[in-house]
């Protein structure tokens, strides 16, 4: 059988290369995948926890399907503001994006 | 090793190797291709933790629609990234030896934890049934007000971006 620590390594060794891609990546799209990464990262987390020490209770299910909504809205939003930014300023790289620095 | 060692194994890593072809690759296009078979191996370990819904979810969800979204924006922004010259930011290794730090430090505290090598028990036959779950999620000594909260979160989401992403005049 497969023990807890092998999903612990795996969803960590996700999240870590989510982590780079987001402050990596210049593209903000790219930027948006490793953010998509690391949700994912944190709900095999979240299954693996109900699974092995929870798993009749129906909280951890709860979370993951909570996760999974902020996932969607959260993608949502963020490319309906890159269209927004690239209709006005024709870029997506977001070294670019500086109007709000000082 | 047993056979599902295994195929977790396996699957793990064409998982990881596709997350890395995501943060790496120099095309934008093939990266949102490459997170397509990132999120279906994050399903296939949601199924191989007997949480069938959530693989199903998973695939609908992420497949279906996010990765679909993100496909569009990068067709409806690529003019600019014609996808020549470094797609990294300079000090790209900053980031690199800081996630690298952090997954050695992720992995050492979990190491200490005393249940990181426990062993999954036989799965209780209610906890995969949907109904219950479903009825969790409209009880009101339940989950009823983190639903709510969802659908107006989604609600919200669905207008906003809407108003955002539309074209005005001025």
């Amino acid at each position: 059988m497969i023990p807890l620590s092998w999903y612990l390594i795996f969803a960590a060794a996700l999240f870590c290369i989510g982590l780079f891609g987001v402050l990596a990546r210049k593209n903000a799209v790219a930027i948006l995948m490793g953010v998509e990464l690391m949700l994912n990262a944190v709900n095999i987390n979240l299954v693996a926890f109900w699974r092995y020490l929870y798993a009749p209770d129906l909280a951890g299910l709860t979370f993951v399907a909570i996760v999974l909504v902020a996932a969607a809205a959260e993608t949502a939003v963020g490319l309906a503001l890159i269209i927004s930014v690239y209709r006005r300023r024709s870029t997506v790289v977001v070294d670019d994006l500086s109007l709000m620095k000082g | 090793m047993t056979l599902s060692q295994v195929f977790f194994l396996a699957v793990a890593a064409i998982t990881l190797f596709a997350a890395v072809m995501v943060v790496s690759t120099r095309r934008i296009m093939h990266a949102a291709l490459w997170l397509v078979l990132s999120l279906f191996g994050v399903a296939v370990l949601f199924a191989l933790l007997q949480s069938g819904f959530f693989a199903v979810v998973q695939v609908v969800v992420y497949i279906g629609a996010i990765a679909i979204l993100i496909i569009f924006a990068v067709m409806l922004t690529r003019q600019v990234m014609l996808d020549v010259g470094p797609q990294l930011n300079r000090g790209w290794w900053i980031p690199a030896v800081l996630v690298a730090g952090l997954y050695a430090a992720l992995v050492g505290v979990l190491s200490t934890w005393s249940q990181f090598q426990a062993q999954a028990g036989p799965l209780a036959p209610e906890a995969n049934d949907l109904s219950r779950f479903g009825q969790a999620l409209v009880d009101l000594n339940a989950y009823v007000i983190p639903f709510e909260i969802a659908s107006v979160l989604l609600l919200g989401a669905l207008i906003g971006s809407i108003f955002v992403a539309s074209e005005r005049k001025g």
